[in-house]
C-alpha cells in the first residue's frame, strides 16, 4: 500500500519542492519585511505573481507538447495594448472588451497552431516569427504608451475580498480549477501528455496528434491573453513594449522548468509552473527587503536561476548506465 | 561542362537559393522605390553591418548543429563590447590587448555554458538563459561602481570601420576569415564531421566513442567567443559601448541561422546557408527602414516573410508509423 502511494507521488516531488521553496522564501520574506504581513503586502505580491504565473501557465501546454511558445510574451503585450482601448466605458461595454481580448488571444493562439500544426515548422522559429507579427500589432494599436481604463473594474480585478485574500490569486485558481483541470482530463490533454513522450507512438495508437497540438498552442495564446487582461489592470495604460514581452517569455520558460515541467516534455503540469513563477518573483522581493544593492540584483537573480536548474544535475549520479544520458 | 555546373547547382542547398534568390529579390524590389539600393557603396556597407551578425550567427550555428541553443548572446555580445572598450581604458597594453581580451572573457562565458550543458545536462535553452542573466549582472555591477572607460580603442575602430585593402570594409574580411575556418572546420576535420554527429544522434555517436561532452563544450566555448569578437567589432563600429548592446540580436541571429536552412534540431545545415540567412535578415530589415515603413508594418512584415520563406523549404515531416 505504501509503495503505491510512493509511486502516485513521485512524479509530482519536483512541484513538493518547488512548492516547499516557494513557501520558505515567502516566510522569509515576510518576517523581514518593514510592514509585516498585512493584506497590502500580500496583495502586491499575488498580483506581481499571478501576472507571470498566468504567462508561465500559457507557456507550460506547448512545452507539455514538447514544442515551445516564444510568442507568449508578445501575446500579452499584444492583448495589454488591445485591452487599454477596449476596457472602457459601461460595465456592459467592459465586459465585451474583456471578450473581446480573450477572442484575441485566441486568435493569436490559433495563428502559432496552425502555423506549427499545418505549416510544419519548428515551434521555437514559427512562434519567434509570430511574436514580430504580434508586436507589430500591438505597435500599430499603440504607437505610444497610453490609454483608458474602466477603474472600477479594474480596481476591483487587483484589489482584495473583505477577508484579505488577493482578488488575483482567486483569478489564479479558478483558471487553474476552470480551464486547466478540464483540459488536463480532456482527451485532448491526455493527448499533450502522449506527444511529448513519443509523437510516433502517440500517432501510432491513434492519439489525434494535431488536433492535440493546434489546441495546445491555441489555449496558450488564451491564458497569455488572460495575463495581457491583468496587467491591463494593474497599470490602467497599455504600452507596445518588446522588452517586457521579451523578458515575460524567458520568464516564463525559467517558471517552467523550475516548476518541474521537463522541457522535452511528456511530464509536468500548469500548478508547477504557478508555483515556479512564484518563486522567481519572490527572489526579487526577498532583495529588495534585504536592502541589498540593486545593482547586484540581475547578477543574484541569474546565479539563483542557474543554482536551482543545476541542482537537476544530481540525478545524474544515481544512473546506472550512461547511455540514459543520451538522448 | 554544362554537366558538371549542372552537378555543382545539384550540390547547393535548396535553403541557399531561396535565400540568395530572396535577397535578390528584396534588392530588386527596394531599388524601383530607391535606385541607390543597387549602389556597390551601399552594398558593401550592409555586408560591413552584416559581417557583426555573421561573425555571431557563426558561433550560434556551431550549437545548432550539435542540437543545442545559446541564448545567452545578447549579453556576451555586450560583455565582448564593454570589456574591450574598458581593457582600452588600461594604457598602451589594454589598447592593444582590447579584442583578444574581450574574446577571452567570451570564451570564459561559453565554457561556463559548455560545462552546464555538457557535464549538468541541464537543457541548453534554460543554461544560456540563466548564464544571460548572470552575464547580465556583472555588466551591471562593472558599470555601476565606477564609470569605465566606454571609448574603442584606435585598432577597434580600424578593424570594424575602416576600408584597407581594395575598398573592402575590413570588417568584412574579417567575416570572410571566419567563414574560411568555419567551412574548414565543418567540412575537412573530424571535430566537424562529430559535431554532425552529435547533433544526429548523440546517443549514436557517444557510442561511436566520439567525445560527445567535449565537443559540446568546445562548440558552446567558441560561440561564447564569436559573440563576444562581434561585440567588441560592434563597439569599434559605434565607437562605443552601452548596456543591451548585444538585445536586438539574438532574434536576427536565430532567424539567419534557421533560414539558411539548418535544422533547429541539429544535425543538418551549411555555413553557406548561414551566410545567405545572414545577408537576406540584414537586407530586409536594411530595406523595410529605407522604404519608411512605421515601426508596427516593419515587424508585421518580418515576420510574414519569415514564415513564407519556411514555408517554401523549412516544413518538416509528417509524423508516419
Amino acid at each position: 500500500m505504501r509503495q503505491d502511494w510512493v509511486y502516485r507521488l513521485s512524479p509530482l516531488r519536483k512541484l513538493f519542492v518547488a512548492l516547499a521553496l516557494c513557501l520558505a522564501m515567502f516566510g522569509l520574506f515576510i518576517s523581514q519585511h518593514p510592514a509585516g504581513f498585512s493584506s497590502n503586502v500580500l496583495n502586491t505580491a499575488a498580483n506581481k505573481g499571478a501576472l507571470l504565473g498566468l504567462v508561465a501557465m500559457a507557456q507550460t501546454v506547448p512545452v507539455l507538447t514538447a514544442g515551445l511558445d516564444l510568442s507568449v510574451g508578445m501575446v500579452f503585450v499584444l492583448s495589454n495594448c488591445l485591452a487599454s482601448s477596449l476596457l472602457a466605458g459601461s460595465s456592459s461595454a467592459t465586459a465585451l472588451g474583456v471578450l473581446a481580448v480573450l477572442a484575441t488571444g485566441l486568435c493569436c493562439g490559433a495563428l502559432n497552431g496552425a502555423v506549427v500544426v499545418l505549416g510544419r515548422l519548428q515551434p521555437i522559429i514559427a512562434t519567434l516569427a509570430t511574436g514580430a507579427i504580434y508586436h507589430g500589432l500591438a505597435l500599430w494599436l499603440r504607437p505610444e504608451p497610453g490609454g483608458e481604463v474602466n477603474e472600477d473594474f479594474a480596481d476591483f480585478i487587483t484589489g482584495s475580498f473583505a477577508g484579505g485574500v488577493p482578488f488575483s490569486l482567486v483569478l489564479l485558481a479558478g483558471v487553474l480549477l476552470l480551464v486547466w483541470l478540464p483540459y488536463r482530463l480532456s482527451v485532448a490533454g491526455r493527448a499533450a501528455y502522449a506527444i511529448g513522450s513519443s509523437e510516433q507512438a502517440a500517432h501510432m495508437s491513434g492519439v489525434p496528434v494535431a488536433r492535440a497540438k493546434f489546441l495546445a498552442y491555441v489555449l496558450a495564446g488564451l491564458l497569455a491573453s488572460v495575463a495581457g487582461l491583468l496587467l491591463t489592470c494593474l497599470t490602467y495604460s497599455g504600452e507596445a513594449n518588446a522588452a517586457l514581452g521579451g523578458s515575460y517569455t524567458l520568464n516564463s520558460i525559467a517558471a517552467v522548468v523550475i516548476g518541474g515541467t521537463s522541457l522535452f516534455g511528456g511530464s509536468g503540469g500548469a500548478v508547477g509552473s504557478v508555483v515556479g513563477a512564484f518563486v522567481l518573483r519572490t527572489i526579487g522581493d526577498l532583495l529588495f527587503v534585504f536592502d541589498m544593492d540593486p545593482m547586484w540584483q540581475p547578477l543574484f537573480l541569474g546565479v539563483v536561476l542557474i543554482i536551482s536548474v543545476g541542482l537537476g544535475s544530481f540525478r545524474l549520479l544515481r544512473s546506472k548506465n550512461r547511455l540514459e544520458l543520451y538522448r | 561542362m554544362m554537366a558538371r555546373v549542372a552537378a555543382s547547382l545539384r550540390r547547393i542547398d535548396k535553403a541557399v537559393l531561396v535565400a540568395s534568390g530572396c535577397s535578390v529579390a528584396l534588392l530588386a524590389g527596394g531599388a524601383l522605390y530607391e535606385p541607390n539600393l543597387l549602389s556597390a557603396d551601399y552594398l558593401l556597407q550592409q555586408l560591413q553591418v552584416a559581417s557583426f551578425l555573421g561573425v555571431m550567427a557563426t558561433g550560434l550555428l556551431l550549437v545548432v548543429l550539435l542540437g543545442h541553443i545559446d541564448l545567452s548572446l545578447p549579453w556576451v555580445v555586450t560583455i565582448g563590447g564593454m570589456m574591450s572598450t574598458s581593457a582600452a581604458g588600461w594604457g598602451a597594453l589594454g589598447s592593444a590587448l582590447a579584442i583578444p581580451f574581450a574574446v577571452l572573457c567570451g570564451l570564459g562565458i561559453g565554457v561556463v555554458n559548455g560545462v552546464g550543458v555538457a557535464y549538468l545536462r541541464v537543457p541548453s535553452m534554460i543554461f544560456t538563459l540563466g548564464m544571460n542573466a548572470i552575464a547580465q549582472g556583472l555588466m551591471v555591477v562593472h558599470t555601476s561602481g565606477f564609470a569605465p572607460q566606454d571609448h574603442a580603442s584606435p585598432a577597434m575602430h580600424f578593424v570594424a570601420v575602416e576600408r584597407s585593402i581594395l575598398g573592402i570594409p575590413n570588417a568584412l574580411w574579417i567575416w570572410l576569415a571566419v567563414a574560411g575556418l568555419t567551412v574548414t572546420l565543418l567540412t575537412r576535420t573530424a571535430f566537424g564531421r562529430r559535431v554532425y554527429a552529435i547533433g544526429n544522434s548523440e546517443r549514436a555517436a557517444f557510442l561511436s566513442r566520439v567525445n560527445v561532452k567535449g565537443v559540446v563544450l568546445i562548440c558552446f566555448a567558441i560561440s561564447g567567443a564569436c559573440s563576444a569578437f562581434a561585440g567588441a567589432l560592434l563597439a569599434g563600429y559605434s565607437t562605443k559601448a552601452y548596456q543591451a548592446m548585444g538585445d536586438p540580436y539574438l532574434l536576427p541571429a536565430i532567424t539567419a541561422v534557421v533560414l539558411g536552412g539548418t535544422s533547429i534540431l541539429g544535425g543538418r545545415g551549411t555555413y553557406l546557408g548561414t551566410m545567405s540567412g545572414v545577408i537576406v535578415v540584414t537586407l530586409l530589415s536594411s530595406i523595410l527602414s529605407i522604404v519608411q515603413i512605421p515601426e508596427a508594418g516593419r515587424q508585421i512584415i518580418y515576420g510574414v516573410v519569415i514564415i513564407v520563406m519556411l514555408l517554401v523549404y523549412g516544413r518538416g515531416e509528417q509524423v508516419a508509423g
